[in-house]
């Protein structure tokens, strides 16, 4: 009947899937950019100066950010339960939300007068949800050839090619998924190539461009895919077995690795012309540069164990493995080499690789110390990691692994934060952080639990009691139907 | 329970006695409780779903067949005492819509038996309970969770096949066929996956094909001869379909579109069927309708994606907005991610969402229980907890609809399966570094 989550629709030719990245220490995003010789005026000649384009710049962004937070008035939850991701469960506390920060937080705190005050009785705060894994608006609802644009299958290594070209900011998807307490998302190429391009990080905000959703300052990450899809896809020209989709990712990053001593030398010395310039292989020795993280699609431990090895011959980090059926495998593995591992509760059996999935997948992973993250690839269940923690927290008890709320929450805020570079601006209630918050209406591991409201930035983005308000896409006017024909 | 006599039955497979099948899988596998015993269940809530809740209720079974459901039944001595103070007892959940024992691995396509090639996208005589894998492993996942009994529905094509309702009993496709066929399974509005190219030609093959098989069914002995004209299906397919246009077998047709969902209304007027129609996603547009005709939508509460241009309405209140008009509601997994086979245990959880988006907890539970058996002809076996029906049970630690709950018994035909999945030995063996057959260095 429905095909519902990309990896199944990878299995009939189509492909989507993805996960993976990288890396690591490194040149900060924000950092000021090398200035670029090649792009002075040219004087001599009175032509216009060629773009920044004609040079390789690391952090360089062509396509910058063009969100900025709306005003917001102050807005204090209190008497409410409050999973901070950042330590012990708030019971009666209150937060305070102002410009844009969460400005206090605890037992006590003082509001403004003037700010909105909302009466938490019963009900929870966590930090607005983030989902390291979907393909939001690269393979947006409705489905079909039209929007399918998550898997550029024309090679097995498109490092080149950045998922915010495939963005449609019109995705009925993402108003669902803000309604839901999601705040944050990685949207990333598909899985159908053992390297599938730049990922892209979005806030659900409502906005006509890609570059007005797009998270000031995030890093990019490289989507990698291990395992059957690239073979599949690539069957009939190659790579068509692991071994050759290993000899294709260590032959791109052989390239790399030259491209980026090349193009540091010339920044360093401008002797001579510049390099020409690769886009692939300007994402990929921005791995190697730590500046851009590697997000891993892999199923099976024994792959993950490869890929890690790849990964220390050429000189990067894996910041996550996406899906990761069997992470708990290779859990104290995952632990020294700090690596995330970014998992479903209970996908499991539909192919080979992901024959044993086990649901307490993420508890293990996170009893052995390996930081644990719920992911969807999926944009149901994108709308409800809370409820798959849930599912994985039950799992692990029986099995006599107890997760905390504390811990589990860590799961969906703070741990994805990380996974994406972020966590020094959201995934926790801190004073300091972006205040980007849910309200839920019960305890968010409980079924019956709903999201009552959604703040990014401190601004008001979702009020359940409020239909007026809801975002809908343009794509919806006309085509989504509203109870009553949308009478009051 | 009859399905049907006669050879034009030929297909369909009735259950034998409980007792011969307890008594053959008893020698197949080990389980916990033996077969010809009473058991009794005492002290729990009990959720009989026929009737009002049972504080502090009893349920009595003996040999597989529950006797006595109530606050005073009388335990008798000898009896298997299952103490369920403080837990939850509701009958054994049932799914409707999926792809057990036919699916093992979704893409490798020799563990696949769920569609059939057919003729022309009719396919209505194919069984598609003679591939059921007694050996897959994804029942026990689903059993182990709760469910007990599940409709193996076929897929593709204007005509898929016929579906089968089994118990979760371990043994052989014999012992759990429950009933088949239970439902003949069809589909509208995706006309090109079904060998036609638009939906008023859909419409018409539909129309065609039912009354030719009426039609032959009244005239066989002539079609032997080669007397009749030209049918519209090969014979098979029309013998499979007779139960159809006799008003024994429901047409399941899947239609998302709340015009296709009336189409299928018109067809069933039209042609004199009776039809179920399942993913529905607009079939809240058209609840009064559906509730007029008194025709059942089995239909998630998880889906709320404008997916396709036949689901533009997908809502995650279709449920409570059914139940509302009064429409029957047979609820399903559809959340995400194999809900039709490894995840057909996460119907629960439909159901607790169901809940949370306005339907009333109980009618939740009957959408999950007593509801399906009713849509599927066999509530005078299963899908509720009185006297008389097959004891399909289940012990909760709390509310069966929380993740936090736990399963703590299942027993089928009155026997106790406790039969750990792979998925349970796999969360064994790692379940502490270095697993056990690591060396030790």
């Amino acid at each position: 009947m429905r095909i519902r989550f990309a990896e199944q629709a990878a299995i009939g030719g189509l492909v989507m899937v993805l996960g993976a990245c990288a890396p690591a220490q490194a040149t900060p995003a924000t950092q000021p950019r090398p200035a670029a010789p090649a792009t002075q005026a040219r004087a001599d000649t009175g032509r216009p100066a060629p773009g920044p384009g004609a040079v390789s710049t690391p952090n360089a962004d062509p396509f910058p950010s063009t969100y900025v937070a709306p005003a917001s008035r102050a807005t204090l939850i209190r008497d409410v339960t409050i999973l901070t991701a950042a330590g012990p469960t708030i019971r009666n506390g209150s937060v305070l939300l102002r410009d844009g920060k969460i400005a206090a937080v605890g037992t006590t705190v003082a509001a403004p007068a003037d700010a909105e005050v909302i009466d938490g009785r019963g009900k929870y705060v966590t930090p607005g949800v983030i989902d390291d894994h979907s393909h939001l608006g690269v393979y947006a609802a409705p489905g079909g050839d039209a929007l399918s644009d998550g898997n550029e299958l024309t090679n097995p290594v498109t490092a080149n090619v950045w998922a915010e070209h495939s963005v449609w900011p019109q995705d009925p998807q993402f108003p669902r998924a803000l309604a839901s307490g999601v705040t944050t998302a990685q949207i990333l190429p598909g899985s159908g190539n053992l390297i599938g391009g730049r990922s892209v990080v979005l806030k659900m905000v409502p906005s006509a461009t890609v570059q007005g959703m797009k998270f000031p300052g995030a890093k990019y990450g490289l989507k990698m895919a291990c395992g059957e899809n690239p073979k599949r896809v690539y069957a009939n020209r190659g790579p068509s077995t692991r071994m050759g989709n290993v000899a294709g990712y260590r032959a791109a990053w052989i390239q790399a690795e030259a491209y980026r001593r090349r193009w540091d030398k010339w920044t360093a010395d401008h002797q001579g012309d510049a390099p020409q310039r690769d886009l692939g292989l300007e994402t990929l020795a921005e791995v190697l540069r730590g500046n851009i993280l590697v997000h891993n699609h892999c199923y099976r431990a024994d792959e993950m164990a490869q890929m890690i090895d790849i990964a220390k011959e050429f000189g990067y980090k894996i910041r996550s493995f996406h899906h990761g059926v069997e992470a708990y495998k290779i859990a104290d593995r995952l632990a020294k080499e700090g690596i995330s591992a970014s998992l479903w509760s209970d996908w499991g059996g539909f192919k080979m690789e992901a024959m044993d999935g086990v649901r307490a997948n993420l508890a293990m992973v996170s009893a052995a110390g390996a930081r644990a993250i719920v992911h969807s690839d999926d944009p149901s269940g994108m709308q409800r990691l809370n409820q798959d923690a849930a599912k994985a927290m039950a799992a692990g008890e029986q099995i006599g692994i107890h997760t905390t709320e504390d811990e589990a929450i860590k799961w969906l805020t703070i741990n994805p934060a990380w996974a994406l570079g972020l966590d020094d601006r959201i995934g926790s209630i801190e004073v300091g952080k972006n205040a980007d918050v849910v309200l839920w209406s019960a305890d968010p591991f409980s079924v019956y639990a709903r999201v009552d409201r959604v703040w990014i930035d401190g601004a008001a983005a979702y009020d359940r009691a409020n239909p007026a308000t809801w975002w809908r896409t343009d794509f919806e006017l006309g085509n989504v139907p509203l109870p009553n024909g949308g009478a009051k | 329970m009859k399905t049907g006599t006669g050879n034009r039955e030929r297909g369909t497979v009735r259950r034998r006695s409980v007792v011969f099948i307890a008594a053959l899988a008893t020698v197949l596998v080990t389980t916990k409780a033996a077969v010809a015993q009473t058991v009794a269940i005492t002290g729990g809530k009990v959720y009989p779903v026929s009737g009002p809740p049972i504080e502090n209720g009893t349920v009595l079974v003996r040999n597989g067949t529950i006797v006595a459901v109530g606050a005073n039944v009388a335990v008798p001595n000898g009896a298997t005492r299952i103490d369920a103070t403080g837990k939850w007892v509701t009958p054994g959940l049932i799914n409707v819509l999926t792809g057990l024992g036919v699916t093992e691995i979704g893409a490798v396509p020799n563990t696949v038996d769920r569609a059939a090639r057919g003729d022309s996208g009719i396919a209505a005589s194919f069984p598609v309970w003679e591939g059921i894998n007694p050996a897959s492993t994804m029942f026990a996942p689903a059993r182990n969770e709760g469910i007990t009994s599940v409709v193996v529905v076929p897929t593709g094509g204007l005509i898929a096949g016929q579906a089968a309702l089994i118990d979760l009993v371990p043994g052989t496709v014999t012992d759990m066929i429950d009933k088949a066929p239970v439902a003949m399974v069809a589909q509208f509005g995706d006309a090109r996956s079904g060998g036609s190219n638009a939906r008023g030609e859909q419409y018409v093959r539909l129309k065609e094909l039912i009354e030719d098989a009426r039609t032959y069914s009244r005239r066989r002995a002539e079609f032997d001869r080669a007397q009749t004209r030209p049918f519209a299906a090969r014979r098979a397919d029309l013998e499979a379909l007779i139960p159809v246009v006799e008003g024994r077998l429901p047409l399941m047709v899947n239609a998302d579109r709340a015009s296709d969902i009336e189409a299928v209304l018109r067809l069933a007027r039209e042609v004199n069927v009776k039809v179920i129609i399942a993913g529905g996603a607009e079939s809240w547009e058209v609840a009064d309708k559906l509730a007029a005709a008194n025709v059942p939508v089995v239909v998630g509460s998880m889906a709320n994606i404008p997916e396709s241009f036949a689901a533009l309405g997908s809502r995650q209140d279709t449920p409570a907005l059914l139940q509302r008009a009064r429409a029957k509601v047979v609820l399903i997994a559809n959340g995400s991610g194999g809900e039709e086979v490894f995840n057909v245990r996460n119907l629960k959880y439909d159901a607790g969402v169901a809940v949370a988006y306005g339907m009333s907890w109980d009618d939740a539970l009957r959408a999950i229980t007593l509801t399906p058996a009713e849509v599927m002809g066999v509530a005078n076996r299963v899908g509720s907890l009185q006297a008389g029906r097959d004891a399909n049970i289940v012990v909760w630690s709390g509310d069966p609809f929380e993740f936090a709950t736990r399963v703590e018994h299942v027993f089928i035909r009155g026997r106790e399966v406790a039969q750990p999945s792979r998925q349970d030995e796999l969360m064994q063996r790692y379940r502490t570094f270095p697993p056990a057959y690591r060396r030790k260095p």
